[in-house]
């Protein structure tokens, strides 16, 4: 926090302040992990630059997550649908994921982020997705078809809403 | 030829919708599935229509819940994979249909979130719907925009957007725009415009009058106490303790492991007010005050075992605090009031209990508090059968770092899968009746070896407290050496540890043994037995310290110093035991594991048992701190110690727990059972001691009175005697304190509250299912529409 270049400026902080769930502590954190994705030079115009995705999974708590890359892809603004992700839409991310965010916000967006194919509906292609990103990337450690199957018969029988909790 | 246009919605919305720069960047990925399919079908229709069709899915989707439109979308759209041979006309109209627009186009959502600030602004204050549409007043018609659809077609619905934020008042605003799920970028265009009509600026407008020199100062003043403010809270967040190594523990073992750390950190938090309160209080002005007698005692090492000895006659217990007014001016032997001295007298009996009772309470009500936060985080109001749902969306642990842990998460979760696959088919077959009789056999056998071994233990203590205390007198009538009688005390608190040592081995042996439907049912069931002995023997230890309190006095017959000693005994018993369990049962186990057994697997870290040791240090805290006032500063230190120690042997020897726990349930379930048998019990424990036992005569706060309670009649009496103008406050003394009758006003209003939520949630249960049957009968009617659309457009293209 001490008078860097990069700061941000004053208003444009309370302005994030009130648009998003975060705390002003927490807006300078990820101001500061944010800059560290960006090489020296770039750390000047922090705000207009754009950290392509596989910086952005570098980070420890995305990298470890199954649902990765569509949580890049739904929270990126970018034009070119490349999931590269701007300051604003990495304070977006967290804004949402935070403590505080209303369990609307959340399940909006957690109904993006499963959306695998971006049709609007969560079907069985999703579901089976889903359920591969859950049990591991290699071939072995996925279940049968006929597993996969039963589970998602279950799934679309039982129209039980829950609460995302793990968000 | 079939006239698509006139079939599909008339969608009243804006028709500059189709400039790029308005969608979000995926959007033109979303619809490029069904622009592609279109294009395709339609390759001979003119370009005219594909425009209009174009334009009219790039437009705003209608005014459905958004949450309507997720649920639904639980239904399996039966259109287009599984029958590919829909015509063009039902495929135009299904890719217009409000549910596969909507959450997509940023203009949907901010058309939903206009309808919801005119719901909004209805709420607040609606008109009879009878007078608007014979209104002649053209503002009242903007109330109603369902009537009048024509309105909405005339502007963009993003101003009127921020023409209704704007009505809104500056905390209902800044709500809405921090809800509203759409890019932070446009959040900011949002608040910008509305920026520009109402000045909602924090700092003083530049283009008014330079402000005052008061305004001047108020502003310098606010903006430095602002950072101020600012720095002070960055450094707290900086200073939370062990913040490190939380995040490692949590990023190799996950969040259950946690759980078990933060509840750790949470009862420090606990003891260090305690103590805090206490210290200030009672201790230091104690010690500034001390008493004539001398300590006679020399200091050997023993003493920090037992407790006795040196400790007899120091600050640590309850027999070295006076019991008359420190620096008073007139003291009650001479009657002569010095003057000089005794500008702040102290009461030193009214501060040994008005401290403790009043820390106690504010204890519970931090207590109830975290309490009733955690339930209303952890619970569920829904039904409790949506299993797989849950397994599959809520069972990923997200605090989850290390790769190999994240591979680990991986396997359970499949192996929990495959079990709760394994288990549904299981149970479409019925349990035989041989098989049924067999569990039950099994079940009742189980339960009755832990009742069993419960009732042997309580017998066991009971006779061994008994026979202790027999050869404690013994050996103090036969004049042995000071040192081996105080290691005679050491020996029950030695063998209640052993048995809580051993016992939960045996209980989970137990429950292995039973299988229970489920794994968290084990884990409960096993956690109970535990409780149960835990808290029944310590009320057996109370019992008996309680009745038999003669037999434990010490040479100035002081019983209250000795059950203190018997605490501070218990307290680091635990302790010593606790390490002693960490030792054989993670790291011997451990070893063995590897070198003789040749197995890679690592033992587990047993969460219940941990904390259910935890709860029981913390019982034996709460009990001893009216005898012993700085047992609070030794179960600190024991919690910090324990703190290092636990979490090496957690890195060196254990791995993750194998069992998927719900970290949010078992955090509630802790604090639970600290707040109801642990804390519940120590305050009925104290309350009894205050009100009923009557306290030794040679020494303590209390010795001339009957009961410790009537120290405080005593003070009112006094108080009341001496200044007549607060009667009132005995008045609340007498009417309210002493009858009881307040006390079951106050108890009905509390059950009767309690009853008002449990009907609550009984009512959103009842909603919740009423809503499910809805969503589940709009499925069917959409799929029989569909069906029909398709009777209707298949017939139309077969005729030539």
């Amino acid at each position: 926090m001490g008078g860097s270049a990069s700061q941000l400026p004053r208003d444009l902080l309370g302005e994030y302040q009130e648009l998003t769930f975060l705390t002003k502590q927490e807006i300078l954190l990820a101001h500061k992990r944010f800059s560290e994705l960006l090489s020296k030079e770039e750390r000047e115009s922090i705000l207009q630059k754009r950290v392509p995705k596989s910086k952005i999974l570098t980070l420890p708590e995305l990298r470890a997550n199954p649902f990765r890359d569509r949580i890049c892809r739904v929270f990126s603004t970018s034009e070119d649908g490349d999931g590269s992700m701007s300051f604003e839409d990495f304070l977006d991310m967290l804004s949402v994921f935070s403590d505080s965010a209303t369990s609307e916000i959340k399940s909006h967006y957690a109904f993006r982020i499963f959306d695998f194919d971006d049709d609007g509906t969560l079907d069985r292609k999703d579901l089976e997705k889903l359920v591969n990103c859950l049990t591991g990337e290699g071939d072995e450690t996925r279940l049968s078809e006929s597993e996969m199957d039963q589970l998602i018969q279950n799934f679309l029988q039982d129209r039980a809403v829950m609460a995302l909790r793990p968000f | 030829m079939t006239q698509p246009v006139s079939f599909t919605l008339h969608v009243p919305e804006s028709r500059d919708g189709a400039s790029p720069d308005l969608s979000l960047c995926d959007e033109s990925a979303v619809h490029n599935s069904f622009q592609q399919l279109l294009q395709e079908q339609s390759m001979e229709e003119p370009e005219l229509e594909l425009e209009e069709l174009e334009l009219q899915e790039l437009t705003l989707g209608g005014r459905e819940n958004l949450a309507a439109g997720h649920t639904e979308a639980w239904e399996e759209p039966e259109s287009r994979r599984e029958h590919p041979d829909f015509s063009s006309a039902t495929l135009l109209i299904l890719a217009n249909m409000p549910s596969r627009t909507i959450g997509r186009s940023r203009g949907a959502i901010i058309s939903q979130f206009y309808n919801r600030t005119v719901k909004l602004r209805r709420r607040s204050s609606r008109p009879p719907l009878r007078q608007v549409s014979r209104s002649a007043r053209p503002s009242l018609r903007q109330y109603d925009l369902e009537l009048d659809s024509g309105h909405a077609e005339q502007k963009d619905t993003h101003s009127l957007l921020v023409k209704e934020l704007q009505s809104l008042s500056s905390s209902q605003r800044s709500h809405m725009l921090q809800a509203m799920p759409v890019c932070l970028a446009e959040k900011r265009s949002l608040r910008q415009e509305l920026g520009g009509h109402r000045s909602t600026l924090r700092k003083p407008d530049k283009t008014r009058r330079p402000l005052s020199c008061c305004g001047q100062l108020k502003h310098v003043f606010l903006t430095g106490f602002r950072s101020l403010w600012d720095g002070f809270l960055s450094l707290l967040h900086s200073l939370q303790p062990w913040h490190h190594s939380l995040k490692q523990i949590s990023g190799r073992f996950g969040s259950s492991v946690l759980s078990y750390f933060l509840f750790l950190k949470t009862l420090l938090m606990f003891n260090i007010f305690l103590f805090l309160t206490l210290l200030i209080f009672v201790v230091a002005t104690q010690a500034a005050y001390p008493p004539a007698t001398k300590n006679s005692r020399l200091f050997t090492g023993l003493e920090l075992l037992t407790g006795a000895g040196s400790f007899t006659q120091t600050l640590m217990y309850y027999g070295y605090y006076s019991n008359f007014t420190l620096n008073d001016a007139c003291t009650p032997v001479s009657s002569s009031c010095q003057p000089g001295r005794g500008h702040l007298p102290y009461n030193m009996p009214l501060a040994y209990v008005f401290t403790i009772g009043v820390s106690f309470f504010i204890t519970c009500i931090l207590l109830v508090y975290s309490m009733s936060r955690s339930f209303g985080e952890s619970y569920r109001v829904g039904s409790t059968s949506g299993d797989f749902a849950i397994k599959v969306f809520c069972a990923w642990d997200y605090k989850v770092i290390q790769r190999r842990s994240v591979r680990l998460q991986n396997e359970n979760i499949r192996t929990q899968l495959k079990e709760l696959l394994g288990e549904q088919q299981s149970k479409s077959r019925p349990m035989s009746l041989c098989r049924k009789l067999g569990r039950m056999v099994v079940l009742s056998l189980a339960w009755a070896v832990s009742v069993g071994t419960v009732v042997g233990c309580i017998v066991a203590v009971y006779y061994f407290a008994e026979h202790m205390l027999k050869v404690h007198r013994d050996s103090r009538d036969e004049e042995s050496s000071e040192a081996q009688q105080e290691a005679l005390l050491l020996a029950l608190p030695v063998v209640v540890s052993l048995m809580n040592l051993v016992m939960p081995y045996l209980y989970n042996l137990l429950a292995a043994w039973e299988k229970q439907e489920s794994p968290a049912l084990e884990v409960y069931v096993a956690i109970f037995r535990n409780l149960i002995l835990k808290m029944i023997v310590l009320g057996l230890l109370c019992y008996h310290w309680l009745s038999r309190k003669m037999g434990y006095s010490t040479e100035d017959n002081c019983w209250e110093t000795s059950v203190g000693q018997e605490l501070y005994r218990f307290v680091v018993m635990d302790f010593v035991f606790t390490l002693l369990d960490t030792f054989l049962g993670e790291l011997l186990w451990r070893l063995i594991l590897e070198k003789r057994l040749m197995r890679k697997q690592r033992p587990e870290f047993d969460i219940a048992r941990n904390v259910l040791e935890l709860i029981y240090g913390q019982t034996l805290t709460w009990l001893g701190v009216l005898f012993c006032p700085l047992l609070p500063a030794v179960q600190i230190l024991k919690l910090v110690l324990l703190f290092y120690i636990k979490k090496t042997s957690l890195m060196k020897n254990c791995q993750s727990p194998s069992k998927l726990w719900r970290a949010s349930h078992m955090s509630t379930v802790f604090i639970t059972l600290l707040c109801f048998p642990s804390f519940l019990g120590a305050a009925i424990f104290l309350s009894y001691t205050i009100w009923a036992v009557k306290p030794s005569i040679a020494c303590g706060p209390f010795r001339m009175q009957e009961t410790i309670y009537e120290s405080g009649k005593t003070w009112i009496q006094e108080l009341e005697k001496s200044s007549p103008n607060i009667t009132w406050f005995t008045w609340i003394h007498q009417h309210l304190v002493e009858n009881t009758f307040f006390l079951f006003f106050v108890s009905g209003v509390l059950l009767a509250v309690i009853y008002l939520h449990i009907q609550v949630v009984k009512g959103h249960r009842r909603i919740i299912c009423l809503l499910k049957e809805q969503i589940a009968h709009e499925g069917e009617d959409k799929v029989f529409l569909i069906q029909k659309l398709q009777c209707i457009y298949g017939k139309q293209e077969t005729c030539p």
